[in-house]
């Protein structure tokens, strides 16, 4: 294991952020840590890199003791931690040499993560003037410039367009598969968690509710397909009848559990064949509030 | 060490184009440079004086706000700008989760806002003294030539810089606790103003009060002189290691350490 955490719980005040949490991150994987907003996931990150001092439990990080080989572990991680830390007064570019000079970083390196990140053009530009995508994925080259074998990101896709989001959500699983790295990443969005995660764990209210390899939560968080038809009513009867199981009906819409795409394509020729207008038909994820819901339900 | 070196420049890096670091080098300039002008403008006046008693207008005219008001509150400003840096970006949490112990970094950094107030008052020292050299070039009536006045004003800008490193520790933890202006630089301009009335004041406790040390070094000069005005040409000393510096220096050392410990056990916000 590369992360293992036993029994770790944080306080602020009276109030406990983190609660027994015992998080296991495989070597190799991408660990989708999700959970909405105030779940504890910061908290979480902090401790990990040991800005925050463990109360209860213990943090292993690459099978060592993270309170006695805190620098050693430290030396091997890159970090994001909520809004990126960058100084605003210098440039993207300084920004990043200020952080070489640090690590004993060489300063073509600083160049590769430039282009990396597609910064290279706003590189001699203030980090003060750079928009919230742009600050995000400085962030994201000064995690990424030590080389780490480890990367831990908060929420990295925060404030990026779709085209930044795919290129991150691209740029971590090449580093997993090609360059054998791992990453712990949190998000409080679940679709975006299953497009890139092999691991996920889920945090609510400081406690982990649910930890397992991507396939184990696909068994819980069952898509369905949402079908916009003209009379929802007897559109479900039919589908009832030719064996399809129907979970919800409202008034303009109606869904099936997901199985395959073939299914959707049969749904959709059996009601236009049988004269029902199908407006739309389109594959639903469940929102990670309803995953809760289950999850919670199932405990 | 290398983690404290390396952490020294990165301060270096980070605030060579911010008015922290060009402060220490404008403000003597432009300070200098006002008084020189002064003389210049007024020097018919001036001519009649001795070059011992110019020296001592010219240097004195730049000490006198430096023990008040001047040299506590550059401190103020300083050990804010070094902390504020961090503060404003919200950059704490990754210079803590660098692989750099927290001692280099703390130490860097303190050592750093020391650096900075070292080289404002040294080019308070070669400015006043190039100055007032460049002046007797300029204007040969007035005599700047005539005395030497190098070894006393080092001398005394040595001991000013002894007695900032307890107001220095002070701020330097202050700032780095608190993040909003306010509060350190508050507590840092009430504390400078009572260490102004009290060792102005002669009470005879002051030298235990950090913020009274620059005034009493100051006034430790008005003593040198008293002791040398019966000679001609005297060769002014000025005691260096008087009680107040010696407070001066175990405050710095016992708030340093004190910060230290705060730094460990702080959570990083």
């Amino acid at each position: 294991m590369v992360i293992d955490t036993q029994g770790l719980s944080f306080h602020f005040g009276s109030q406990q952020v983190v609660k027994s949490l015992s998080l296991q991150v495989p070597e190799g994987s991408i660990y989708g840590f999700l959970g909405p907003n105030g779940a504890g996931k910061t908290t979480t990150i902090k401790l990990l890199l040991n800005l925050l001092k463990t109360e209860d439990g213990s943090i292993r990080i690459f099978d060592k003791d993270l309170q006695s080989n805190r620098i050693a572990i430290l030396a091997q991680i890159g970090s994001l931690i909520e809004q990126p830390a960058i100084y605003l007064h210098l440039t993207g570019k300084e920004n990043l040499m200020n952080r070489a000079l640090l690590l004993e970083v060489p300063e073509s390196r600083v160049d590769e993560m430039l282009a990396l990140v597609h910064l290279k053009d706003a590189a001699n530009k203030k980090a003060g003037k750079y928009s919230l995508g742009m600050k995000q994925r400085l962030g994201i080259a000064l995690a990424l410039l030590p080389d780490p074998k480890l990367l831990i990101l908060d929420e990295p896709t925060n404030g990026l367009d779709p085209n930044g989001i795919i290129e991150v959500r691209e740029l971590l699983i090449k580093l997993v598969t090609k360059h054998n790295k791992t990453v712990f990443v949190s998000s409080h969005l679940l679709a975006e968690v299953e497009r890139m995660a092999t691991h996920v764990g889920i945090i609510d209210h400081g406690e982990l509710l649910f930890q397992g390899s991507i396939k184990d939560l696909e068994a819980i968080s069952q898509p369905r397909v949402q079908i916009e038809v003209n009379n929802t009513v007897d559109a479900a009867n039919l589908l009832k009848k030719q064996g399809f199981t129907v979970t919800d009906i409202s008034e303009d819409n109606l869904s099936v559990p997901f199985t395959s795409k073939t299914q959707m394509a049969e749904i959709n020729t059996l009601l236009n064949s049988n004269n029902y207008q199908v407006y739309s038909i389109h594959k639903v994820h469940k929102d990670l509030e309803k995953l809760f819901l289950d999850i919670t339900q199932k405990a | 060490m290398k983690g404290f070196i390396l952490s020294f420049r990165s301060e270096f890096y980070k605030t060579r184009k911010t008015m922290a670091f060009w402060s220490a080098v404008l403000l003597p300039l432009i300070i200098c440079l006002l008084i020189f002008i002064g003389f210049l403008t007024h020097s018919d006046q001036l001519a009649s004086n001795p070059g011992m008693a110019l020296w001592f207008k010219f240097a004195g005219a730049i000490l006198g706000v430096m023990g008040t008001l001047l040299l506590p509150m550059l401190i103020i400003f300083i050990a804010y700008s070094v902390n504020n840096i961090e503060h404003k970006s919200e950059t704490w949490k990754s210079l803590f989760s660098l692989p750099i112990s927290k001692l280099s970094i703390y130490s860097a950094k303190y050592l750093y806002a020391f650096f900075l107030v070292v080289i404002c008052l040294a080019l308070f020292l070669l400015f006043t003294l190039g100055f007032g050299n460049l002046l007797s070039l300029v204007k040969p009536t007035l005599k700047f030539n005539e005395y030497h006045i190098e070894s006393f004003l080092s001398q005394i800008y040595l001991k000013l810089l002894f007695s900032a490193l307890g107001v220095l520790s002070i701020q330097f933890l202050l700032s780095l606790l608190f993040r909003d202006f306010l509060k350190p630089m508050g507590i840092g301009f009430a504390a400078t103003v009572a260490g102004a009335i009290l060792g102005g004041s002669g009470w005879k406790y002051a030298y235990l009060f950090p913020y009274s040390h620059a005034m009493l070094t100051v006034q430790s000069i008005h003593q040198a002189a008293g002791r040398g005005k019966n000679t001609a040409m005297p060769q002014l000393t000025v005691d260096l290691l008087t009680k107040d510096i010696w407070v001066s220096m175990a405050v710095a050392a016992g708030v340093f350490i004190l910060g230290y410990f705060i730094v460990l056990k702080k959570s990083v916000k």
